[in-house]
């Protein structure tokens, strides 16, 4: 079986976000950009892990992004995987990003796309499921665990107010989040082996965009806290009722 | 060309974030001189469908197809391209849940729609079709331009406030054309748990801290919720030391969530915390370090250990009930 692991990278999770003066673009200066942590701790893991266990024969990574994305990708790299694909353009549409993987994989007979549930940068959550339409596969989102034996996969996914375990036949897009596997932190002999991995760099294929991003804004300042005596909890419900109106 | 909006249901049974989004894609309409049609996939009674009229749905098409009573993204994918190719639709609308966010991007792409996915506001259309989002896990927002001539937007359930008029909608079979492949994920086995409220769509959350000290202290927290009627959440240290279910982990790695209240207790407020509720309307903090982080983030604030302070707040919150009644 061969999987394919997108990887996005994004800015660090500590990272105090900040735009340019036209409010156009998020400013990327001293920011760390680190793999995606939906993609890294449950995608990548959980396709390392059926490697190990030996129902995968090949985990390759893919990625959307310039040169500048080089590092995150060695990083996921230095976990485990095959080699990495990097598809050489960037973009915000996920439409863009998801054609551009989609025509990169349409010929590598990929059995199975793992990719995070969503990018934190950007929270759209939707590159799988276009995915999964480009290349015509079945799709799972959001899914927190997922077996595979004899062609078909067993993928339990949260639901509204509790989770589902579903059945499909492979090949398979799957969206990964929390309780999928436990993360890992590269070892030694990982980051020494990433350096010598194979990174492939693909040129886009032509693709119109079909959204941009206009402007950003920060949230607005909250007005400052109103503190209410520990003894008086009657008045914070009082409160929460005449004031803020939400109980 | 009327605005086509999906309408999630159970058996013909409606939640609010459903005439949210019904509301939603109506006014959409009205903006562009249209009407909406709501498009309701699976079994259900055909009178239950009429209600979508009193949130704004001036047409209702029912693919009663019961393979669809399930969620099946190819399937649902192709009954809203067929719907929107009916109604000449160019713009459809769908919730941005855990069924929105697997069909709305498949039909995206198949339509060649641009997509914005959990929007927060209206479309601006005074210069194209802005809409705006959330992102950086609700550290800033962006308003996003769809370019194409089919759009496709998510709502973010509880953004707007649910209104109910008096209408009813025209309710239409329509037939669509599936084949099995449509219908290759098999559900096996659905797990509900019982008696609590879905997290997503909890308009109230009461949330736990490492400063709960351990799970055996949850007891106060399950109460003050079952006393609101509110969610459960915990912030990520509790979720990862197994205090509490991964389910109920919100923050940056985990859910996000955007209720009228969250109340925060034992929690410092990490900015990673922070992102994941901040889109909150009100947020209470309650802390025993009156230097905690997120007491700048809360609208209120009770400096106090929780051990002492939840038993008045629960105490509190009863004797409000009481009155109320």
């Amino acid at each position: 079986m061969k999987i394919l692991v997108c990887i996005s990278q994004v800015p660090d999770t500590t990272t105090k976000i900040a735009f340019s003066d036209d409010k156009k673009q998020f400013k990327t200066d001293g920011v760390t950009f680190i793999i995606n942590p939906y993609d890294e701790w449950y995608a990548l893991v959980r396709a390392l892990e059926l490697k190990e266990a030996g129902t995968a024969t090949t985990v390759n990574l893919v990625t959307v992004g310039t040169a500048t994305a080089e590092p995150v990708i060695r990083k996921a790299l230095a976990l485990g995987g095959d080699e990495a694909i990097r598809i050489n353009t960037d973009s915000d549409d996920p439409y863009v990003v998801a054609t551009q993987i989609a025509a990169y994989a349409k010929a590598e007979g990929y059995d199975m796309v793992l990719c995070g549930k969503e990018s934190i940068d950007y929270n759209n959550g939707v590159v799988g499921a276009m995915l999964a339409e480009l290349l015509d596969m079945d799709y799972i989102g959001f899914a927190n665990k997922l077996e595979v034996a004899d062609g078909t996969a067993t993928v339990t996914r949260e639901i509204e107010g509790g989770q589902e375990t579903d059945t499909a036949a492979l090949p398979l897009v799957v969206s990964c989040q929390k309780g999928m596997a436990e993360a890992r932190i590269p070892n030694m002999r990982g980051i020494m082996a990433a350096r010598t991995k194979p990174l492939k760099v693909v040129e886009p294929v032509a693709v119109e965009t079909l959204t941009s991003i206009a402007s950003f804004e920060m949230p607005p300042a909250k007005t400052g806290v109103k503190l209410i005596d520990p003894e008086n909890m009657d008045e914070l419900v009082s409160l929460l009722h005449n004031d803020a109106k939400v109980i | 060309m009327s605005v086509l909006v999906l309408a999630e249901h159970e058996k013909g049974a409606f939640k609010k974030k459903v005439f949210e989004a019904v509301q939603y894609a109506a006014g959409i309409a009205q903006q562009q001189g249209t009407t909406a049609t709501a498009v309701v996939l699976g079994a259900a009674p055909a009178d239950a469908l009429a209600q979508l009229g009193a949130y704004g749905a001036a047409k209702v098409l029912h693919v009663s197809d019961e393979r669809l009573n399930s969620l099946s993204a190819k399937a649902y994918t192709k009954a809203l391209a067929t719907a929107a190719e009916k109604e000449g639709a160019k713009v459809i609308i769908a919730l941005h849940d855990v069924t929105g966010k697997a069909v709305a991007p498949r039909l995206a792409a198949r339509l060649k729609a641009g997509l914005v996915a959990g929007a927060i506001s209206n479309p601006d259309t005074s210069n194209g079709f802005t809409v705006k989002k959330a992102v950086f896990s609700g550290k800033a927002f962006s308003y996003i331009n769809i370019n194409s001539d089919v759009k496709v937007v998510t709502l973010m359930p509880n953004t707007f406030q649910v209104t109910k008029g008096d209408g009813s909608a025209n309710v239409e079979a329509l037939d669509v054309a599936f084949d099995d492949k449509d219908f290759g994920v098999k559900v096996k086995e659905v797990d509900i748990v019982k008696g609590e409220v879905p997290l997503a769509e909890a308009e109230l959350v009461v949330s736990g801290g490492r400063g709960m000290k351990g799970p055996e202290n949850w007891g106060p927290l399950e109460e003050l919720a079952h006393e609101l009627g509110a969610g459960l959440a915990c912030s990520r240290p509790v979720a990862d030391s197994h205090w509490r279910p991964h389910h109920e982990h919100v923050g940056q790695t985990g859910g996000t969530i955007r209720p009228n209240l969250y109340i925060a207790i034992g929690i410092s407020g990490a900015i990673q915390h922070l992102a994941g509720v901040n889109g909150s309307k009100t947020i209470v903090v309650i802390n025993k370090d009156p230097e905690a982080p997120f007491f700048k983030a809360a609208d209120y604030g009770v400096v106090g250990d929780a051990a002492e302070v939840l038993p008045r707040l629960i105490d509190a919150v009863k004797k409000f009930k009481a009155s109320q009644n």
